[in-house]
């Protein structure tokens, strides 16, 4: 049984919604109740999130937020809450869909700690997971946008959720972040991208979102056991090369990509260890996005 | 004017028993006002020692464990911050007495079950305050006091050090010599609070208050102190503890006696008061008169109308559905309060003026120094 989808209901009627009772929206494994009297985030929902199901106000909300004006109700800025509490200072009203986003890795990053959390993207092939942990401007979500167009299935192009008891990866998929050129270049290489509001002039430089492939969405309830840990590093023009990386020092980069290792405490520690253990591990530089597709279409299996 | 409900958050205290029939609606708020008041964990604590957990919906169970999980975390790091305290002060040879959530954790009380805590709190004698500050000090901690005035402040009128963060893994200590500012009016007595506390089993320094003595400190801190937003929290730590040392009868006979001893008549009336009117505390009622005839209580049933309707808005937790129009004004009535009761007007006085000079000029000199 499925709930009907956002893509039901028109521009108009999300806009009411954001604007008087919220949008409840179920974003697998959540649900969110969103407000928001700004048009931008009326445009990246409506644009980027058709595909997730509309969600019961009788139903439990993970998270209640609201993108509003202010402070003081000034238009220019915007401001994030997560009931009331606002954990961030003001962004420029433009950005208010963007910060939707930053908005909701951070009610989940902060707040869930049944999983262990690591910041990466997370991919899914014949079953098994790919993770791309990654600081910012190491070409990661380029990477991830691009590896969605051959054939990959998106668990998250921000954070791995990964269950400390089973090992399995649980998909969070949305829409995938590009900054400043990758929004073109990723446009480049499929006409049929769509590519939500673009937030001009951010820290980050122009941010826009691409939508998550259907498939992905409609698998959000798949989960997958991890094979693959790879530490991406784009540098211009530079030929992909994989290059085998050792389990130890593997582990101690992921430790520190992930948010809440510490706070798990030994069961956090071994569950990072497990996955260690159970996956190659590479270091990635690449260069053009052509040679970098055709290494992960043959990447060979752990043994 | 009627007040905000907190009967969800009441009874899931309360009656952990009844979070079993909660429908998902009523979880997707209890969730919401628990987490603001940072008391997630103390309800998912409750859930696991009376095994309730299965029963609980698995969109509310997620949050909840979640919860656990960072109250076992600062539970572990706290162990591990009093050892290293305990080390660093071993030189001295002085003993320390853990204060609030500390004592309440190392004590194993019911009172630390999922509660979230930061900051150690320590009380030593007045006159081993500088032996301790620099044997912490050589460990690592330092003041957090910037300006000369904070430090001179913190100095001649309040009943502790400036907080001491640790330079490396930014742990806060505040070393206490007394329970309430020198200014105030009240003196308690810190000779009596010492002389009576009890060594820690496993420990030959670390101490905690004896129960009486740590009511009290635990309402004298919450009706002393002018900042509510946490207030909640501080009538659930009475609750607690009232309901964990009352099953001891004496502890009901010795208590107001106690109380007029150390002069914390009033803060013990409000806490006995609040707790049973919040959180139905079971609070003999010989022992209510007792503390509303004792020197010190109020005395005016119009003055007493008043507080319930600043304190009732006040303590309830900060979220939307906990709070009304009036309950900022409220809080910020209290504020005023708690700097009151802190100091004498003339000081009280001074004080503000001089830290709202150092907030609207942060680069000048402040006019005191400046002129002296």
């Amino acid at each position: 049984m499925t709930s009907p989808t956002l893509s039901t209901i028109s521009k108009t009627e999300l806009t009411r919604q954001l604007q008087s009772d919220g949008l409840w929206l179920r974003v697998a494994p959540f649900v969110f109740q969103i407000r928001s009297p700004i048009p931008v985030v009326a445009d990246g929902l409506h644009t980027l999130y058709g595909d997730y199901e509309l969600a019961s106000p009788d139903e439990f909300a993970d998270f209640h937020i609201t993108v509003a004006y202010g402070p003081l109700h000034k238009k220019s800025v915007c401001v994030f809450q997560v009931d009331g509490v606002e954990p961030f200072t003001p962004l420029a009203a433009g950005e208010g869909f963007a910060f939707l986003e930053w908005g909701l890795n951070w009610c989940v990053t902060t707040h869930l700690h049944t999983w262990l959390t690591i910041h990466s993207a997370v991919l899914e092939r014949h079953g098994r997971a790919l993770i791309l942990p990654a600081p910012p401007g190491s070409g990661k979500s380029t990477l991830c946008a691009s590896l969605l167009l051959h054939g990959w299935r998106l668990l998250s192009d921000e954070m791995t959720l990964l269950d400390p008891d089973t090992g399995l990866v649980t998909p969070f998929p949305r829409p995938v972040s590009l900054k400043n050129q990758s929004i073109d270049i990723i446009r480049k290489r499929d006409k049929s991208v769509v590519i939500g509001p673009i937030a001009f002039d951010t820290m980050k430089g122009n941010v826009a979102h691409m939508r998550a492939p259907t498939d992905s969405l409609k698998r959000a309830s798949e989960k997958a056991l991890p094979a693959w840990v790879i530490f991406p590093q784009y540098v211009a023009d530079a030929p992909a090369s994989l290059t085998p990386r050792g389990k130890a020092t593997s582990f101690m980069q992921l430790a520190e990509n992930s948010f809440n290792q510490s706070a798990q405490g030994r069961r956090g520690f071994e569950a990072l260890a497990r996955l260690i253990d159970q996956c190659d591990c590479y270091d990635f530089s690449y260069g053009r996005l052509d040679e970098a597709m055709a290494i992960f279409a043959d990447l060979p299996l752990p043994t | 004017m009627t007040l905000p409900s907190i009967k969800l958050l009441k009874d899931a205290l309360v009656e952990p028993h009844s979070l079993t029939t909660l429908t998902l609606t009523q979880w997707d708020l209890l969730v919401r006002q628990a987490r603001n008041a940072g008391l997630l964990a103390r309800i998912a604590a409750d859930c696991q020692t009376f095994n309730l957990l299965d029963d609980i919906p698995r969109q509310a169970r997620r949050h909840l464990d979640s919860a656990a999980v960072l109250a076992r975390r600062q539970h572990r790091e706290l162990r591990w911050e009093v050892q290293l305290i305990e080390e660093a002060l071993a030189p001295t040879g002085i003993a320390f007495v853990l204060l609030k959530g500390a004592a309440y954790a190392m004590g194993g009380l019911l009172a630390a079950r999922g509660r979230m805590m930061s900051d150690v709190d320590i009380l030593v004698p007045r006159t081993a305050l500088p032996e301790v500050e620099s044997a912490l000090m050589q460990r690592g901690w330092v003041s957090d006091a910037n300006s000369d005035y904070d430090q001179r402040y913190y100095r001649t009128w309040m009943h502790e050090l400036p907080p001491m963060r640790h330079f490396h893994r930014g742990t806060v200590i505040d070393v206490h010599h007394a329970i309430v500012p020198i200014s105030s009016r009240s003196h308690p007595s810190s000779e009596a609070l010492l002389s009576s506390a009890l060594t820690l089993d496993g420990h030959l320094k670390v101490q905690s208050l004896a129960p009486l003595d740590m009511v009290l400190h635990s309402a004298s801190h919450l009706f002393h102190e002018g900042e509510l937003d946490q207030g909640f929290r501080g009538i659930v730590d009475l609750d607690s503890l009232l309901r964990e040392f009352g099953a001891s009868p004496d502890f009901w006979e010795q208590l107001v006696p106690r109380a007029v001893e150390l002069e914390l008549v009033r803060p013990l009336f409000y806490a006995l008061r609040y707790t049973r009117l919040m959180l139905g505390t079971p609070v003999p009622s010989d022992v209510m008169a007792q503390v509303s005839h004792a020197s010190g209580a109020p005395q005016s049933s119009l003055f007493l109308a008043w507080m319930d309707a600043l304190f009732l808005r006040a303590l309830r937790p900060t979220h939307a559905n906990t709070s009304d129009g009036w309950t900022p004004l409220a809080r910020w009535l209290l504020y005023v309060r708690g700097h009151w009761m802190r100091m004498p007007p003339g000081l009280l006085v001074r004080h503000l003026v001089r830290k709202s000079w150092m907030a609207w000029f942060p680069d000048k000199k402040d006019p005191e120094s400046a002129s002296g």
